[in-house]
């Protein structure tokens, strides 16, 4: 698939995505524009049938239901039940293992890496071959457990499994910065045995995907691509704000973005 | 218990590959034997107990069997949000063993205790905790834990038993010793302390006791729920809190199936005195100690 297709296919989990926030009244709106395009990369370009994907920041779960249906895995009946009562798909991922594409439900952070490290150390036992991929949160990235999982994944020369960064720089009550600076970033990672490649517009197909290429397929350690991103990328009005983490579209604000995006996607 | 638990589950891991057995940096002078058995199935995850649940949910989505072990609230509340979701509401097979339930490290002090790790265990999804009375009933509740193809704890502790008591094969109740003018519940390793003081104070035809050894107990008995209507007296004794422990779980049982009976509780208070000392000397604080249960018990027997 050509990323322009990819692009048309953006387009339309885009629309989805904004229709199902506003018909639910739903916030996490940012958080979901945010790793978006880093999903759509993974799920249509990168992964192989049989491997596995995490998503650490739960929050981010239409993003990931909208990426599900786009690729057979979920039907149009079930993404529209999103959010309402009698759901699978809540404002987080299930946790009851009935949608067999979402192997573990999240929503509290911190627990994705640790997760998607057993899964990939689960090779070592059976005879599966499988790469695991877990998109992390700025938030993710301040839990402990987060960092017991990278010293674990470095220790066991998990090469099978690549961390991928959604770093916006916001989290949920201030800047990153602000909050607890995560910098020096990439030596961070790299201190925690982990090959490291960042990829400058984590919104953007190409970007992420000369990072991913230029990724050390040969080495022992594990993998983590910091992809550069923007909250709220592709609606003008929600680009870099906190609030966007939270806030449900009004009337006017969805027009704009609806507006926007078929003016731009 | 460790011996047994270690011997055991080396056996059950040498005919099981699918076991995979995680240690968060604890089993000095006790799992050498499973290390030594299960090569790279044998992982020391580090002092890292957060990491060690949700790997271990990580693998056995894959259908293997991880067993995580470290010293009983390290194991228990450290990791409990990965507990809860990772292993519990996901319904994973994982097994979670805590050494030193209750007053067990003793003069370790109370962060090393675990009073209050059943309330927490048994009221999330799925989760069935596993409690051997004594050293002889480890392996009976080891296989059994692994009949039970979802999130279990197994709770071990100090259980020299006398060579007289008998060790049935595994029940939630198991009756240990009868009688007919009280009937005794007992927790775990307390269950022998119950039946030292059956011998030292000549109660051998009083006392109806039985050990309960799953936790949470969903439904009464026969035989304890006939015991009860025959003593009419209930004496429960556990080396965990109050709240959420077994009195409260077979409490509202009784209440809920009508049996009009007395009932009296002796469990783990915390640190009343403010002080510390070995298991015995905080058994003896809360009154769960072999002379105290027969105290009670005559006297009960006597009201």
């Amino acid at each position: 698939m050509s990323f322009n297709d990819l692009r048309e296919i953006r387009k339309k989990s885009l629309l989805n995505l904004l229709g199902l926030y506003k018909r639910a009244n739903a916030g996490h709106i940012g958080s979901s524009l945010s790793c978006l395009d880093i999903l759509l990369y993974l799920y249509f370009y990168k992964m192989n049938q049989e491997d596995k994907f995490i998503l650490s920041k739960g929050h981010a779960a239409l993003a990931l239901y909208v990426v599900l249906y786009e690729s057979g895995k979920i039907s149009l009946q079930e993404l529209e039940t999103y959010y309402n009562d009698g759901t699978l798909l809540a404002a987080h991922p299930p946790t009851n293992r009935r949608i067999k594409e979402i192997i573990f439900g999240t929503g509290s952070l911190g627990h994705g890496l640790s997760l998607s490290t057993g899964l990939a150390l689960s090779n070592r036992y059976n005879e599966k071959k499988f790469n695991v991929y877990c998109v992390l949160s700025d938030g993710d990235c301040n839990e402990g457990s987060t960092w017991e999982a990278a010293l674990f994944a470095g220790q066991h020369h998990l090469n099978n499994l690549t961390v991928i960064i959604d770093q916006n720089h916001l989290q949920g009550f201030g800047e990153s910065k602000n909050v607890i600076n995560l910098e020096p970033f990439v030596k961070k990672w790299e201190a925690f045995n982990f090959d490291v490649v960042v990829a400058e517009n984590g919104n953007q197909f190409e970007s992420l995907d000369t990072a991913f290429s230029s990724a050390d397929i040969h080495s022992l350690k594990p993998k983590c691509i910091i992809a550069k991103t923007v909250k709220g990328h592709g609606v003008s009005y929600m680009e870099n704000k906190m609030e966007w983490h939270y806030l449900p579209m009004s009337d006017e604000q969805y027009k704009i973005a609806i507006d926007e995006i078929n003016r731009n996607a | 218990m460790r011996k047994e638990f270690s011997a055991c589950i080396e056996k059950i891991a040498r005919e099981d590959q699918r076991i995979i057995f995680l240690t968060g940096d604890l089993g000095f002078m006790a799992l050498e034997n499973v290390r030594d058995a299960m090569g790279n199935r044998f992982i020391n995850v580090g002092v890292s107990e957060q990491n060690m649940i949700s790997v271990a949910a990580g693998l056995a989505a894959e259908g293997l069997i991880p067993v995580c072990y470290s010293i009983a609230p390290f194991a228990v509340f450290r990791p409990a949000e990965q507990i809860r979701v990772d292993v519990c509401l996901h319904n994973m097979n994982v097994k979670i063993v805590g050494n030193g339930g209750g007053y067990g490290y003793g003069i370790m002090g109370p962060t090393h205790h675990a009073i209050e790790d059943i309330a927490v265990l048994s009221s999330f999804q799925n989760m069935h905790c596993f409690v051997p009375f004594c050293n002889e009933d480890v392996e009976n509740t080891v296989h059994a834990m692994f009949e039970y193809a979802g999130p279990s704890y197994l709770r071990l502790g100090f259980g020299k038993k006398q060579d007289t008591t008998i060790v049935p094969s595994f029940d939630t109740f198991r009756k240990i010793s009868e009688g007919n003018k009280i009937t005794v519940a007992a927790l775990g390793p307390l269950t022998l302390n119950v039946c030292n003081a059956i011998n030292d104070s000549g109660l051998q035809n009083d006392v109806d006791l039985f050990t309960i050894s799953r936790i949470p107990v969903v439904r009464l008995d026969e035989k304890f729920a006939e015991s009860i209507k025959k003593t009419k007296r209930l004496l429960i004794v556990e080396e965990h809190v109050r709240r959420g422990g077994l009195g409260e779980n077979l409490g509202i049982l009784i209440l809920t199936a009508n049996i009009g009976c007395a009932v009296k509780h002796h469990f783990a208070s915390g640190y009343p005195n403010g002080l510390y000392g070995s298991q015995d000397y905080h058994q003896k604080i809360n009154h769960l100690d072999v002379n105290s249960m027969a105290d009670s018990i005559i006297t009960f027997i006597n009201e």
